[in-house]
């Protein structure tokens, strides 16, 4: 596609010109270095409670950010109006950061390459609503055929469709289209008069509404979420204290996300402010750790063609055999510290300033048979489902909540366990990791980053690991 | 546009939404400018300004519901927001419920709230740099070993909400905060600890000075700094304010009229019964001038309240909008809150613990060994169950005294058991955000380390 073609050019004529000449005014002052961000965002969301569907949402928003960069100093204004006096107006607002006379000449703009991650013909948010809603009511029904304890069923849908443009003073021009939905099922079931337990399951991607037809069907996430809710009928209470930990394959890579991704964004280590700061080449995990972070899988949550930034995403090696080899830069912080781009730069929306962030992280697959990593363990912690995790970029702590797990008791798994939080430091725990499962699973598609206030949709993945010590937080 | 021109073209909307054939509808526009400065080791980092509105639109045809929300204000933007509303209404099914509040609940709150003050707004963009730089300047001058740091910052903004319905309610209201925050790294051995502490006003007189910021900041980091992990035991925990305030927000999470009517709340049912300690009340007041949980109306219009939760342990009230109250077979406590768009959901005024009677020096000096808790990481709490479990920082006591500093820990147990188990509550409620609690003392909880 041209850029003649292209959504913005096409929707509000916007020019090659015309954004010339906005960045051109964004760099009056004497910046090193402008760029645009052009998003027009519409979403639906469809809730389901009671067997009703008590919420139909549709929306569009759209604006344009602009972004000025004078030596380490960050100039940024924003317009929900792309009237050229208002982007004018935003340009002159972030170009203040700097303070002189203009001194860059500008690129000419030039197309950026193409690659397309997520071929949607049609997206999920360009179908019928009624479809969708029929889709949100057959999880609603098969939680409710599932068992008879299950008595509260709530399904969200929710899709969007982001079209952005990127236009730097550096002469790159790019623009991409984002599809994304997905589908989330929560249930409470009860024995009785028992305690209520719940349940939660979900999934999705940069797909076309026919992934929840044939590939994750609302059955599929129904019967999950009521089975992990089942599953926490009979749990004991998590034990208390330093143990043997195996994380089960899929959702549970979270703990990468946490351990070790947060830490190794660039703009921490920049400041030397992340508990990995100046440790490149260092030891900072088992040698049995390979880690990536890859934006370029197929259809996936955290992928993208090209980041906020206009850069082409790729695959980044955090961590190889234990080593930490590098961080995930944003073009702040590429331009500061001479790192070659990552294609890790990212944003909430046009409101929001750019920052290294993830897009799918996970660990290589070992050679270990899950099956032998159980057994290996004579008394331990089996986590098979995470809730979602918090990490202390500085001094390295992080912790995570298990929403599944079982106690290992000679190499089995025995009783299921409820209200269990693991904690532990980032370059200290992977260094516990002693085998790895050849069994590498992506999760469903359901993460979200948040970061500073801004959140972003990213993946996690990892195999079966054993980890020898790690404290989890119980009371028994 | 300006902010006065707004509630004209919400009550324009709510007409081409009954034109369209909704038998009732709710529009709310809301606006804000934003500003913000942050500076690093000295020099300015980022400076940020811009401003937003959006509108959003509720519709029932009967008794199906639709919403639509836009960025786009123009005549367009409004006639495509009310067909898209109108057109879902016909894809939702029956709710027996759904409806607006009955009409003898709207109203609004009358006087000076104190939500907006034009300082703020004025304040030259100099002199805000200089109150970020002033904060971490103070932090970084408080020890040798804060030697690092993620920054100071000055934030700010104004904004306005429009709320209108098809029952003739139509209101609208200016809000504006600032706060000055500071992030100091302390380093030493090696080994390196964050902390923050800000100041947040509607109005930047009334903001605590950047200096002081900056110090209970440096303070904050530099005492965490050598902390280890302590054995796993049960002991007595001491919660410091900033971190009750979560405990409230727990509270909250299992009041809230939504959880109560799906069952799915460990306080589901127990109204009118002995649920905490007696030396727990909890109030949820949106009527107190100038602060953060204060507004003159609901995001349904109907008139904020003080409501008491729970007096000296007992289950009073739970937080209901008027879905939830219908629901229970309730009224509405004036609790509702929404973005622009959808359902309203179930929000909270000036939501806190009422202090107790022991100044937090006494309390320290009644634990011999306990864990003093000034940080919480995770989310690990199941208000359906009442499951607790976080990871926590915070200082180590030992015979009445903040011994040494812990981190990689976790603390667990339920609710029901902490809040039947208070053994002390602080006489230091300080009303700062939305949420707010005194220092607070339980029994005993487990402590997972080694």
């Amino acid at each position: 596609m041209s850029f003649s073609e292209s959504f913005f050019a096409a929707k509000f004529g916007i020019t090659r010109q015309n954004l010339e000449n906005y960045l051109s005014e964004a760099l009056g002052r004497g910046g090193d270095y402008a760029d645009l961000y052009f998003e027009y965002l519409a979403t639906s969301s469809i809730s389901i409670d009671e067997s009703i569907v008590k919420s139909a949402t549709q929306g569009v928003s759209l604006g344009v950010g602009v972004r000025v960069l004078s030596g380490e100093r960050t100039g940024y204004a924003y317009s929900d109006d792309l009237s050229p006096e208002k982007i004018k107006h935003a340009a002159q607002v972030a170009a203040l950061i700097a303070a002189g006379p203009a001194k860059v000449d500008q690129t000419p703009l030039h197309d950026g390459q193409k690659r397309n991650l997520y071929p949607v013909l049609t997206a999920p948010s360009e179908t019928a609503f009624v479809e969708r809603v029929q889709l949100a009511q057959r999880a609603d029904v098969a939680a409710r055929a599932y068992d008879p304890r299950i008595f509260q069923v709530q399904v969200t849908y929710a899709d969007n469709l982001r079209q952005v443009m990127v236009a730097t003073s550096e002469g790159v021009l790019n623009f991409d289209r984002q599809p994304l939905a997905r589908m989330s099922v929560f249930v409470l079931a009860r024995e009785g008069d028992g305690v209520p337990q719940q349940g939660h399951s979900g999934g999705g991607g940069r797909y076309e509404l026919d992934f929840f037809q044939n590939e994750r069907t609302p059955e599929y996430f129904a019967k999950e979420a009521a089975r992990q809710a089942l599953v926490q009928l009979n749990a004991i209470e998590a034990p208390a204290g330093e143990q043997t930990v195996v994380l089960g394959p899929g959702w549970p890579g979270v703990l990468l996300h946490e351990a070790v991704g947060h830490g190794l964004e660039a703009d921490f280590n920049r400041k030397g402010v992340s508990a990995f700061s100046g440790r490149i080449g260092q030891q900072v995990a088992s040698p049995l750790c390979t880690v990536v972070d890859d934006g370029t899988i197929g259809g996936r949550r955290g992928s993208l063609n090209v980041d906020d930034e206009g850069n082409q995403t790729q695959r980044n090696v955090l961590i190889e055999n234990g080593i930490l080899r590098g961080y995930l830069q944003d073009n702040l912080s590429s331009r500061i510290t001479g790192a070659a781009p990552t294609g890790s730069g990212r944003r909430e929306s046009y409101e929001h300033i750019p920052m290294p962030r993830m897009t799918n992280t996970f660990m290589l697959a070992g050679e270990s048979a899950p099956e032998d990593i159980i057994k290996s363990v004579s008394r331990g912690l089996y986590c098979a489902n995470f809730a979602g995790g918090q990490v202390d970029i500085t001094s390295g702590n992080f912790v995570f909540s298990a929403s599944e797990s079982y106690l290992i008791e000679d190499g089995k798994l025995t009783r299921p366990v409820r209200n269990a939080t693991l904690v532990g430091n980032g370059p200290e725990s992977m260094k516990y990791v002693s085998m790895v499962g050849n069994d590498l699973k992506l999760d469903e598609g359901v993460g979200v980053c948040g970061k500073e206030g801004q959140s972003v949709p990213v993946g996690v993945g990892i195999p079966t690991v054993r980890i020898d010590r790690m404290t989890v937080g119980g009371t028994a | 546009m300006t902010f006065s021109e707004l509630p004209a073209i919400a009550e324009d909307t709510i007409r081409q939404a009954i034109a369209a054939g909704a038998t009732d509808a709710e529009c709310t526009i809301s606006e804000g400018d934003e500003f913000s400065a942050s500076v690093r080791m000295g020099e300015l980092e980022t400076l940020k300004e811009a401003g937003s509105r959006g509108a959003g639109l509720r519709v029932l045809i009967g008794k199906k519901m639709g919403a639509s929300y836009t960025s786009d204000l123009s005549p367009e933007g409004i006639a495509q927001m009310v067909r898209s509303a109108v057109d879902l209404a016909g894809l939702t099914t029956d709710d027996p419920f759904a409806g607006l509040p009955d009409p003898d609940e709207f109203g609004k709150l009358t006087g000076d709230l104190q939500l907006f003050s034009d300082r703020t707004a004025e304040l030259p963009t100099e002199e805000r740099i200089s109150l970020a730089k002033r904060a971490e300047a103070a932090a970084l001058a408080v020890d040798p070993r804060i030697s690092n740091s993620e920054g100071g910052s000055f934030d700010c903004s104004v904004g306005g909400r429009v709320f209108a319905n098809s029952r003739g309610f139509s209101g609208s209201y200016r809000t504006s905060y600032c706060s000055i925050t500071a992030v100091p790294v302390a380093m030493e051995n090696g080994a390196m600890e964050r902390d923050y502490w800000f100041t947040i006003a509607r109005d930047y007189s009334t903001l605590e000075s950047p200096e002081l910021v900056g110090q209970k900041a440096a303070a904050r980091a530099l005492r965490r700094l050598g902390a280890t992990k302590v054995d796993t035991q049960k002991v007595p925990i001491i919660f410091e304010p900033r971190i009750s305030r979560s405990l409230l927000g727990d509270i909250f999470d299992a009041i809230d009229g939504r959880s109560i009517y799906r069952k799915a709340s460990f306080l589901a049912g127990k109204l009118g019964e002995k649920v905490f300690s007696d030396k727990i009340t909890v109030i949820d007041d949106g009527t107190i001038p100038g602060l953060f949980g204060t507004q003159p109306f609901d995001d349904e219009g109907v008139t904020t309240r003080r409501t008491p939760v729970i007096e000296k342990g007992v289950l009073k009230n739970y937080l209901l909008n008027t879905y939830t109250a219908r629901k229970l077979g309730m009224k509405t406590t004036g609790n509702a809150s929404r973005g622009i768009t959808g359902n309203a959901g179930i929000g909270h005024g000036n939501f806190y613990l009422e202090a107790g009677t022991d100044s937090p020096e006494d309390i320290l000096r009644s634990v011999q060994n306990g864990f003093y808790v000034t940080e919480l990481l995770g989310s690990a709490v199941n208000t359906v169950t009442g499951d607790y479990s976080r990871g926590a920082a915070g200082m180590w006591i030992r015979d009445g005294e903040l011994a040494f500093p812990v981190s990689e820990v976790t603390i667990a147990s339920t609710l029901q058991e902490m809040l039947n188990n208070v053994a002390a509550l602080g006489s230091d409620l300080e009303f700062r955000g939305s949420v707010s609690a005194p220092t607070i003392k339980i029994g005993e909880m487990t402590v997972a380390g080694r």
